[in-house]
C-alpha cells in the first residue's frame, strides 16, 4: 500500500499542474454571483476548448478515438488537480464526455464516432440525456416514447413522447435518446438508442421551475421528430444495452466532490454561541460534524481502493454505487445542519451574506443527489443483489409484452 | 498510488482466517464462557508460535518487524473470529506502549516475551466511569497507589502498564502489594479485573507524552477489529436471510432487510477504508495519524454497532438464545465502543486535527 503518487505518477501531476497554472485562471468563474446559464455553457465550450488544444480532454479515451489513451488513475490526478481551480463544469459538458461520448465509443458506428466524438472533445458539441419520463424513472425501461419508422421508404424514424428532467436540453446541442421501438415485447426488449440534433424541428423544450428557483432541468417535447437511420446507436432492439453503458458512466462519476463538511467548521467558528463561545465549541454538533467528516475521509480512502482496483483491470461494478448512496445522504444531513448552527439567521439572512444563501441552495438541490443517478433505494437494492448476493426484487412485469402492461 | 493490501498482506489475512476458522468455531467460544475460562490460551500459545503475536515488534526484540497495517490485517481476523485472546491488551497497548515510552532496557526485558507470548501484560488505565485515563493513580519513589478498574486480561497477565498522570508505569502483577479482583464482564470472552495497587513496586518508563500516539495507533488496531467483527455479522446474517423461508419466500428477498444489510455493507467498507488508510499514515505519514485514527475509530464504532443489530435483529427471536451466534458480537461491539475513549474523544481528536481556526478545541 502506497498512498503517495509513484515517480510516474508524480510526473504527470507536476505536468498538470503546470499546464493548469498557465491556463487555468483565465477560465476561473467569478465568486459570489450568479451567472446566466447561456454565460455558463459558454464558459464550459471555452474551456473544453482550452483541454482540447492543450491535450487534456478525453485523458482516458483510446488515442485511435481522438483521446489520450491514459489509465483512470491519471484521469484522477487530472480531476484532482483541476478541481483545484473554480472552472465552469457542469452538466453542459461532462453529459457530452461522461455519457454521450462512451456510448457513441462502444456502440457507434465509425461514421458515428468520427463525426461526433473530436467535436464533443473540443467543446463544439455539448450533449443532454433524454431518458426519463413522467411515468418512466428509476424504471426507465418503462418509457412510453415511441419511434416508428417513416412510412415514406427513407428509413428514417418518427419520434413522439416527452422527455424529462433533461438538463441543459435548451442549451445544448444534441441529445442521446432512447424510445420504444417494439411495444409487441417485454419493455427492456423494445428499445433502441438515438442522437439527435436538438435544432430538429418537432422538438420543444420547456424549463421546469424547480423547488430550488431554478430552471436547468427541462421537459422535453418531441411531437413527429424526424431522425435519420444514420444517427441510430446500436441495432433496433438493443437500446437498454447502450443505457447500461451510459449510466454505469453516471455511477462512476457521481463519485468526486470537495469536501462538503470543511467549509461548515468554518461556519461554525464563526457562528456565535451566544456565552462568548462558538457554535464550533458546541458539543453534540461537534459530534455530529466530527461523524460526518470522518464518513466522508471514508469516503475518500474507498474511491481510493476502488480506482486502485480500476487501476489493477478489475471493476467495482456496484461498490461504486456505495459512495454514491453514503455521498449523497450525508451531504442532506450535513447541509441540514449547516443550516441548524446557524439558527433563525438560516432561514433569512443579511443581504451582504453571501454563504447562506449558497448554503440554502445546496439544501434544496441535496434532494436531487438522493434522486438522480441512482436513487438511494435503487442503490440499495444494487448493493444488496450484487454485491451481497440477495435476491433480485419479484418483477411483475418481466415476461410480457410492454403493450398488454397495465 | 496503490490503495489496497499487499498480496503478502493478503496471504497473513488468509493464514490468520484459516487458523482461527479451525481452532475457534462459535461452539469453542461457547465452551470457554460456559467452563468459565479467562482465555483461550491454547490459540494464544499457537498465535505466539506462528510469530503472529510479534508481528509489529522490531526484529531486534524477537518479533517479526512488520508494520501496522500488517498488524491490523491480524487484528481483523481476530475481530472476526471474536477470540478469546489478550492480543488488543498485551501486544496493542502494552507491547506498544513500552516500544513508545520504554528505555532500552525494558524493551529489552519485555518485548521478547510479548513477541513469544511468553508473558502476557494488560494495561490498566481506566479508574471506574469516566474516561479512559484515570486520574487519581500515584506513583512515587517507585510505589505505586490507587486503583484501576476494569482492566481487561489482568488475570492471566504477570505485567501491568499503568498508566499514571500522563506518564506510564510498569508494575509486576505477582508482589505483595497488588490485588486482582475478577469482575463480572459484559464480554464474555474477556475477563476483566479490578487491581488495587498499595504501593506496590512500579517502574516508570521514560518516555513522556506517549499517550495520545498510543491511542492513535490503538484506535487504528480496533478500528481493525471492529471491521473483522462487523463483516462477520454481515456474514453471518446473510447466512441467515437467505436459507429462512417466511411468506413462502426466502427473508433475504423482502426489501426492507436488504436495505438493511446494504447500509451495514457501505458502513463496512468506509470503516475498512479509513483503517487502512490510518494502518499506512501510523507508519508512513505520522502527522496523518491523528485524524486518520479518529475517522477510524469513528466509522468503525459505528459500522460494528450497526452490524452487530442488525445481525440479530434479522435472526428474529433465534437470535437472542445463547445457541445462536448473535451475541458474541453484540457483547464484543460495545466493548470496542468504549475501549480507548468514548467517541467524544475521537470526535474532538478529528476536529482538532483539521487546519485553521476549525482546529481550536473545544
Amino acid at each position: 500500500m502506497d498512498f503517495n503518487d509513484t515517480p510516474a505518477e508524480a510526473a504527470f501531476r507536476a505536468e498538470a499542474q503546470s499546464w493548469l497554472a498557465a491556463h487555468a485562471p483565465a477560465h476561473e468563474m467569478p465568486v459570489g454571483i450568479k451567472l446566466e446559464d447561456t454565460d455558463e455553457a459558454a464558459r464550459g465550450r471555452a474551456w473544453m476548448r482550452e483541454l482540447y488544444n492543450g491535450g487534456w480532454s478525453g485523458l482516458t479515451f483510446p488515442k485511435a478515438l481522438g483521446g489520450r489513451g491514459l489509465s483512470g488513475i491519471e484521469a484522477v490526478i487530472f480531476a484532482e488537480e483541476e478541481g483545484k481551480y473554480h472552472l465552469p463544469k457542469g452538466p453542459f459538458t461532462s453529459i457530452g464526455t461522461g455519457m454521450a461520448l462512451p456510448v457513441i465509443a462502444k456502440h457507434g458506428t465509425d461514421e458515428q464516432r468520427a463525426r461526433f466524438i473530436e467535436p464533443t472533445l473540443k467543446g463544439d458539441l455539448t450533449w443532454c440525456q433524454l431518458f426519463s419520463e413522467p411515468a418512466a424513472g428509476s424504471d426507465l425501461a418503462a418509457l412510453r416514447t415511441k419511434a416508428v419508422r417513416a412510412d415514406d421508404g427513407s428509413g428514417d424514424w418518427i419520434i413522439n413522447g416527452q422527455k424529462v428532467w433533461s438538463s441543459w436540453a435548451h442549451l445544448t446541442d444534441w441529445g442521446i435518446l432512447v424510445v420504444r421501438t417494439d411495444p409487441t415485447v417485454p419493455k427492456h426488449k423494445g428499445l433502441t438508442f438515438f442522437v439527435v440534433d436538438m435544432k430538429t424541428p418537432g422538438i420543444e423544450t420547456r424549463p421546469i421551475r424547480q423547488i430550488s428557483g431554478m430552471k436547468e432541468f427541462n421537459e422535453t417535447f418531441l411531437t413527429d421528430v424526424r431522425i435519420p437511420d444514420a444517427n441510430r446507436l446500436g441495432a433496433v432492439g438493443e437500446g437498454w444495452a447502450c443505457c447500461m453503458t451510459v449510466l454505469m458512466g453516471e455511477r462512476l462519476g457521481s463519485g468526486a466532490h470537495r469536501s462538503g463538511v470543511e467549509p461548515l467548521l468554518d461556519l461554525a467558528a464563526r457562528t456565535p454561541a451566544g456565552d462568548g463561545s462558538t457554535m464550533l465549541d458546541d458539543k453534540a454538533l461537534r459530534l455530529a460534524l466530527a461523524d460526518a467528516l470522518a464518513e466522508e475521509q471514508g469516503e475518500r480512502f474507498f474511491q481510493a481502493r476502488l480506482r486502485t482496483m480500476v487501476s489493477k483491470g478489475e471493476n467495482p461494478g456496484a461498490l461504486a454505487g456505495m459512495i454514491k448512496l453514503a455521498y449523497a445522504g450525508r451531504q442532506q444531513k450535513v447541509l441540514g445542519l449547516g443550516m441548524e448552527l446557524r439558527g433563525l439567521d438560516a432561514i433569512a439572512a443579511d443581504p451582504a451574506d453571501s454563504f447562506t444563501p449558497d448554503l440554502q441552495y445546496d439544501y434544496i438541490y441535496s434532494t436531487v443527489m438522493r434522486i438522480a443517478g441512482g436513487a438511494d433505494e435503487v442503490l440499495r437494492n444494487q448493493i444488496a443483489e450484487r454485491v451481497l448476493g440477495m435476491p433480485g426484487e419479484v418483477r411483475m412485469d418481466k415476461d410480457i409484452p410492454f403493450e398488454q402492461l397495465k | 498510488m496503490d490503495f489496497d493490501l499487499s498480496d503478502e498482506q493478503k496471504m497473513l489475512a488468509e493464514q490468520a482466517r484459516g487458523l482461527l476458522a479451525e481452532r475457534t468455531p462459535y461452539d469453542h467460544l461457547r465452551k470457554l464462557i460456559d467452563g468459565g475460562a479467562e482465555w483461550d490460551e491454547a490459540l494464544w500459545r499457537e498465535l505466539g508460535a506462528m510469530g503472529f503475536l510479534g508481528a509489529n515488534i522490531p526484529e531486534a526484540h524477537g518479533g517479526l518487524g512488520m508494520t501496522e497495517l500488517d498488524l491490523g490485517v491480524i487484528s481483523q481476523e481476530l475481530g472476526r473470529a471474536n477470540a478469546a485472546v489478550p492480543f488488543f491488551s498485551s501486544i496493542v497497548l502494552a507491547a506498544d506502549a513500552i516500544r513508545l515510552a520504554g528505555s532500552a532496557a525494558q524493551q529489552a526485558e519485555w518485548l521478547p516475551k510479548l513477541a513469544s507470548g511468553e508473558v502476557v501484560a494488560c494495561f490498566a488505565s481506566a479508574e471506574g466511569p469516566g474516561p479512559v485515563l484515570g486520574p487519581g493513580t500515584v506513583l512515587a519513589q517507585g510505589k505505586l497507589t490507587g486503583t484501576k478498574q476494569p482492566v481487561a486480561d489482568a488475570g492471566i497477565a504477570s505485567l501491568a502498564v499503568v498508566q499514571v498522570g500522563e506518564g506510564l508505569a510498569l508494575v509486576r502483577l505477582d508482589q505483595p502489594g497488588v490485588t486482582r479482583t475478577r469482575l463480572d464482564s459484559f464480554d464474555q470472552l474477556r475477563a476483566h479485573y479490578r487491581i488495587d495497587f498499595a504501593g506496590a513496586e512500579a517502574e516508570a518508563m521514560p518516555g513522556q507524552g506517549v499517550l495520545p500516539t498510543l491511542l492513535d495507533r490503538a484506535a487504528v488496531q480496533a478500528a481493525f477489529e471492529a471491521v473483522g467483527g462487523s463483516e462477520a455479522c454481515l456474514q453471518m446474517g446473510l447466512g441467515y436471510v437467505k436459507d429462512r423461508q417466511m411468506f413462502g419466500r426466502p427473508l433475504a428477498s423482502y426489501q426492507a432487510i436488504k436495505h438493511k444489510l446494504a447500509d451495514v455493507a457501505v458502513g463496512i467498507e468506509l470503516a475498512k477504508s479509513n483503517a487502512y488508510f490510518g494502518g499506512w499514515a501510523a507508519e508512513a505519514s505520522p502527522a496523518d495519524l491523528p485524524a486518520a485514527a479518529a475517522a477510524a475509530r469513528l466509522t468503525a464504532i459505528k459500522a460494528f454497532e450497526l452490524a452487530a443489530r442488525e445481525n440479530l435483529q434479522v435472526h428474529g427471536g433465534i437470535g437472542y438464545t445463547f445457541e445462536a451466534n448473535c451475541h458474541f458480537y453484540y457483547r464484543r461491539e460495545r466493548m470496542l465502543a468504549v475501549i480507548v475513549g468514548n467517541r467524544g474523544y475521537w470526535a474532538n481528536r478529528l476536529l482538532n486535527a483539521q487546519p485553521g481556526a476549525q482546529g481550536k478545541a473545544a
